[in-house]
């Protein structure tokens, strides 16, 4: 169960404005799924390693050498807003 | 108007005309199409063509039209995800497939409609509306790569390329009555992929025969530095087009043919798994008895992984930004007003699931399910050569079915995802219909062990005709 304040809580977390008649449709539709995701409690984990990737690999290093990348000039042309060669974004403290 | 082509039946054309003419008879298709496919098309494809009639660009794919899922990068062709969040972005950079691709001489005909960030089943939930599915306009394409799998089956490319992260090949493939492959994790570069769940999806071919598959494979698989996971492992895909199943040894999961699974759907796998053995293979039922838990886990994982993924779209280097006093209220703004509402709730609830308290609870948790889910794989495979299963358990469902209840059409994943949280390598077949819509065999391999998809696959299609049924309009 999921409650309409942690709904306001969560959309802070991750900065997606919500206001009150969506969490109060998110609380409930959110919930139906978490109630879903609760049938994992009836496993019994006791000792399993988690598997954060099913890859055999750890550590991919490479050499530090210096490549071509990007051209500036086309990097920025996505953003709104740019200055002097830099993205430009509302300030944020 | 074009019918369903294979490769080598676009080359013979080529010879025939040109590669300039077989593109533009693509684009006339396309141009006359009524199921939305597309989400734009490359203004280059013409003048790439033009270069392989030249003789500029050669390769294993010069000349063949080819469609791209919208959430690949392509160099100067925009790339949105199918979301409002990407409107108007064009990335600067190929993804490593775009750059095989070229390097092969295809041509690059246009992107393809998706679920937004690839999060659906269904195509539906994209910001440009939904692709019709060409066997039954009323009924969804299947998804997330819903454009790639509908465009081939409805002649529109003969060819493509979607992602899969919990069956979005699989799905559009089967629902479409076409081929699709999701290869095993690291097998192909995800660089320039837009991730939506990294730990989880791979690009896969899509195509009207097994052959096909098995030659995109050999031009876009393979080693690439630039994604971590990438691993080096060289296979030949073209190398086990061998039409001989004599001793294979089928494992049928009691799982996948669970409640719920379509009495059609059922036959026609049954039926498919019966010829295999008239063919010279054997079956035998196995248990993978963590089955029932993989979707909680492959949901909870994906959710999370989301989260962070697009925690990069926060209108400050590309996409719309809305107003905002400062930074945060720009960036929550912009998130509130770009995202669509599904993927609203999975970034929601993975930040949930990740958050202090819940962390342990649902994450770690989910992550412990998939070691037992792989465990379960391992030990099938310990017995047997491939698996096979249905891949969705009811044929394509109709438009605005499923859209008010998300839990609803996350469950129809329920074949599909085990194979991600595993990471071992799968394809959907056409072996049927039910009701008249087209249903899909879903063969499941060992790791790096595409050669015996392959080979099964073909097989299957070299002795029945299930791949020879087109829809109606295309026939």
């Amino acid at each position: 169960m999921i409650t309409k304040d942690e709904v306001e809580h969560v959309g802070w977390l991750c900065r997606i404005e919500i206001d009150d008649a969506e969490a109060e449709d998110y609380a409930v539709k959110l919930s139906s799924v978490l109630d879903y995701f609760g049938q994992l409690d009836e496993v019994d984990t006791e000792g399993v390693e988690p598997t954060y990737h099913v890859a055999d690999i750890m550590n991919v290093f490479r050499e530090d050498v210096v490549t071509p990348s990007l051209d500036q000039k086309d990097v920025l042309t996505n953003t709104a807003e740019e200055k002097d060669g830099y993205i430009k974004a509302p300030r944020i403290i | 108007m074009t019918k369903w082509l294979s490769i080598s039946d676009v080359k013979e054309k080529i010879v025939a005309t040109s590669a300039e003419e077989v593109t533009a008879s693509y684009l006339e298709t396309i141009e006359k199409s009524s199921i939305n496919g597309y989400t734009c098309i490359s203004d280059g494809a013409l003048d790439a063509a033009k270069m392989v009639d030249k003789g500029e660009v050669a390769g294993p794919l010069a000349g063949v039209p080819i469609a791209i899922k919208d959430n690949i990068s392509t160099k100067g062709l925009a790339t949105t995800c199918s979301s409002k969040i990407l409107e108007g972005y064009v990335p600067p950079y190929d993804a490593h497939v775009i750059e095989r691709l070229k390097a092969a001489g295809a041509v690059i005909i246009g992107k393809t409609n998706m679920d937004e960030f690839a999060m659906g089943t269904s195509t539906e939930s994209s910001c440009y509306g939904v692709t019709l599915n060409p066997w039954d306009h009323e009924r969804v394409p299947g998804g997330s790569s819903g454009g790639s799998a509908a465009v081939v089956a409805a002649g529109e490319a003969p060819i493509s390329l979607g992602s899969d992260t919990g069956g979005s090949v699989r799905c559009p493939a089967a629902f479409c009555g076409v081929v699709g492959l999701k290869p095993t994790y690291g097998a192909v570069s995800r660089y320039g992929l837009i991730s939506y769940a990294n730990s989880l999806e791979q690009i896969g071919p899509m195509a009207t025969c097994v052959e096909d598959i098995a030659a995109v494979m050999d031009v876009i698989g393979g080693y690439d530095a630039r994604d971590s996971t990438s691993i080096d492992k060289k296979i030949d895909h073209q190398a086990a087009l061998v039409d001989d199943v004599k001793g294979l040894k089928i494992g049928v999961p009691d799982e996948y043919f669970g409640e719920g699974v379509d009495t059609g759907t059922e036959k026609a796998v049954w039926d498919a798994i019966n010829k295999f053995e008239e063919m010279g293979a054997s079956w035998e039922k196995v248990s993978m008895p963590n089955t029932k838990y993989a979707l909680a886990a492959y949901y909870t994982i994906a959710m999370s992984e989301a989260s962070s993924n697009l925690a990069r779209f926060d209108g400050t280097r590309y996409g719309p930004r809305s107003d905002g006093e400062n930074w945060h209220v720009m960036a929550s703004r912009t998130r509130a007003e770009n995202f669509g509402k599904e993927v609203q709730r999975r970034i929601l609830l993975g930040t949930y699931a990740l958050s202090a308290g819940y962390q342990d609870k649902y994450y770690l948790k989910a992550l412990q399910v998939r070691t037992l889910v792989k465990q379960d794989f391992e030990r099938a495979f310990a017995n047997f050569d491939v698996l096979m299963a249905p891949t969705m358990p009811l044929p394509a469902f109709k438009i605005g079915e499923k859209v008010e209840d998300p839990l609803s059409q996350y469950l129809t994943d329920v074949n599909t995802v085990p194979m991600n949280l595993a990471g071992v390598p799968c394809i959907s077949v056409p072996c049927g219909s039910s009701d008249g819509l087209p249903v899909g065999l879903q063969i499941i391999g060992n790791h790096f062990d595409e050669a015996t998809l392959i080979r099964t696959a073909y097989s299957f299609e070299k002795n029945t005709d299930h791949n020879k049924a087109r829809p109606g309009e295309v026939a």
